[in-house]
């Protein structure tokens, strides 16, 4: 009973937290789903986002502005993995973790910048020395400082501002370099450029979702972003599996992710509360991973044969 | 300099696969081909003779080695695929290749709709055209015009060389490039394509180069025959020849052109 009475309690922490990896979730969406790539620059990128916010917040800046800074830096972030990939040639896969690698070294120095020492691994922040727009702090306060509030006002700006451009021509021009790239150059489609494109956005997310973490969690550190990519997946498969045959829009789609996101949250919570330890948490969260990954593949390869056969000689 | 009466222009082109490894091939050897405005060519040659690589040259998937393509009088060997397809609409083999399968049919029309533009910040799809792609998909007589927001994954092999014929055309092109676009499918269902390419070659005027092994077809459709071998044309028939032409005519003559009789009709028939 307690343990339930804890969780309940801890779940507006469960959806603060969910909410703000949610925009992080929406990026992964937007290359795993639309561009068909998985991007592992995102580990690096939510970093630089929470360490570019971070720096320029305790500098004095006001948290607008450097939330702004944070998405650009994510952006250029995703430009490098994009050229990488495109105009060098290297696999999706390896651009984005030589990017992340890179970022590793970077972040240290971004996170030091008007500091005395040359790299620095961690950046406090205080809700009571700096101007935070969101802060875990007032979680469970029922006034316009919740965090939750302005995370789910920004979730929403993002989903909107998101929907609007892949409906554009030049969205659904992205939108059909993922789905079929051979169609999408015989109709006129620059697909090199598009999925920069996708990468340049997909990792503008996942930075705004780092600086928002960061002020969120009151903190920076250069591991923030470990396994990242991992946590959104799983995010993104958890709002599609529950949520796919009732969400056909593509705006609910995005929602469906920020959804998985909080559950994932929720859960996280949870087992913490039957006495897990915080560290066996990334087991946890690959193994959910792995297993919602799975049973669509042996669901399709064990259940579905017949059908298949069918199919293909119509 | 004088204006091209020609189409298409395909001077001395050379195309080699692999080179310097083991599997180098040779897959156009001086190819050269001249259509005019309105010619319907029907190609064909064994298994490896180059058409399909020809199709590919002109549609810019890879580089050529050498020679040059030049459609409606302007040079376009230079230009990247995606920059050609704005004169070139395509249809592939693989019924599953000329479609987005996770978008809607008029999604997948509005994309080609604006093949050759620059795609901006504009709407992708508008109110005034999916009354255009209505009208258009009755003529298919299919009954997609109902179905305009379906996912084209869902939509049959025919179904979906007949959206992609419709997708190829929507915006005219200066050329039509068929990849044996009815290879994949049952030989009514392939009748029935052939039909409404043939239909729309018609009504539009098109310029059309249609790779087929199905030597029947090649003698039904089109002006203009050639057979390719070893990477290059070995015979050329249009007009009246071309309407008298028999398949045992074109045995015949692929038993002399090439040099070797054919054993098994199958290669040419398949």
């Amino acid at each position: 009973m307690n343990v339930l009475l804890s969780f309940v309690n801890s779940l507006p922490g469960a959806c603060g937290q969910g909410l703000a990896w949610g925009l992080m979730a929406i990026g992964v969406y937007l290359t795993y789903k639309i561009l068909d790539v998985a991007d592992l620059t995102v580990d690096g990128s939510l970093a630089t986002g929470g360490a570019v916010c971070g720096v320029l917040i305790v500098m004095g800046v006001n948290p607008w502005v450097a939330m702004l800074a944070a998405i650009l830096a994510g952006m250029l972030a995703g430009l490098i993995t994009g050229l990488l990939h495109t105009a060098c040639g290297i696999p999706a896969i390896l651009s984005g973790i030589l990017t992340q690698l890179a970022l590793y070294s970077l972040n240290l120095r971004i996170m030091a910048i008007g500091d005395t020492a040359k790299t620095k691994a961690t950046l406090a922040l205080s809700v009571d020395r700096n101007p935070l727009l969101v802060s875990s702090r007032y979680v469970r306060e029922l006034s316009l400082r919740n965090p939750i509030l302005l995370l789910a006002i920004i979730v929403a700006a993002a989903i909107g501002l998101l929907y609007w451009f892949f409906g554009t021509e030049l969205g659904c021009s992205i939108r059909a370099t993922g789905a079929n790239q051979n169609m999408s150059r015989a109709q006129g489609i620059n697909t090199d450029k598009n999925k920069v494109l996708g990468l340049v956005v997909s990792n503008g997310m996942v930075a705004m979702s780092g600086a928002l973490l960061a002020q969120y969690s009151g903190s920076v550190t250069i591991d923030m972003g470990r396994g990242a990519i991992v946590i959104g997946l799983a995010a993104v498969i958890i709002g599609e599996v529950l949520l796919d045959k009732v969400f056909r829009n593509f705006a609910l789609k995005l929602l469906a992710s920020v959804i998985g996101a909080i559950i994932y949250y929720a859960v996280i919570t949870l087992v913490l509360r039957l006495g897990l330890e915080s560290t066996d948490l990334k087991l946890l969260t690959a193994l959910v991973v792995a297993v919602f990954l799975t049973v669509p593949y042996w669901k399709e390869k064990y259940f579905t044969k017949a059908k298949k056969e069918v199919e293909t000689d119509a | 300099m004088p204006e091209s009466k020609y189409m298409l222009e395909i001077n001395d082109v050379y195309k080699t696969f692999n080179p310097g490894t083991v599997n180098e091939k040779r897959a156009l050897n001086s190819l050269s081909l001249k259509l005019k405005e309105g010619d319907f060519v029907t190609v064909i040659g064994s298994n490896g003779a180059g058409k399909s690589t020809a199709l590919n040259a002109i549609a810019g998937v890879w580089p050529i080695d050498a020679g040059s393509i030049v459609i409606d009088g302007q040079d376009v060997t230079g230009l990247p695929e995606y920059k050609r397809a704005g004169y070139l609409g395509r249809v592939f083999q693989d019924p599953m290749n000329g479609t987005a399968a996770t978008m809607e049919i008029q999604e997948n029309l509005a994309l080609a709709l604006r093949r050759g533009q620059r795609r901006g910040l504009r709407r992708g799809i508008t109110k005034k055209e999916q009354e255009q792609y209505r009208d258009l998909l009755r003529t298919l007589d299919l009954g997609l015009e109902d179905r305009m927001t379906t996912k084209v994954g869902l939509l049959s092999g025919g179904q979906r060389q007949a959206l992609t014929l419709l997708m190829a055309t929507l915006k005219r092109p200066k050329l039509l490039l068929l990849d044996e676009h009815t290879a994949a499918l049952d030989p009514k269902t392939a009748e029935k394509v052939l039909d409404t390419t043939d239909a729309m070659i018609r009504d539009n005027h098109l310029t059309a180069f249609m790779v087929t092994h199905n030597m029947k077809d090649a003698i039904a459709h089109g002006n203009r025959l050639i057979m390719m071998n070893e990477g290059r044309i070995i015979l050329d028939i249009a007009g009246e020849e071309k309407k008298h032409l028999s398949m045992q005519d074109l045995l015949d003559k692929f038993a002399q052109l090439s040099g070797n009789s054919i054993t098994n009709d199958s290669v040419l028939l398949a």
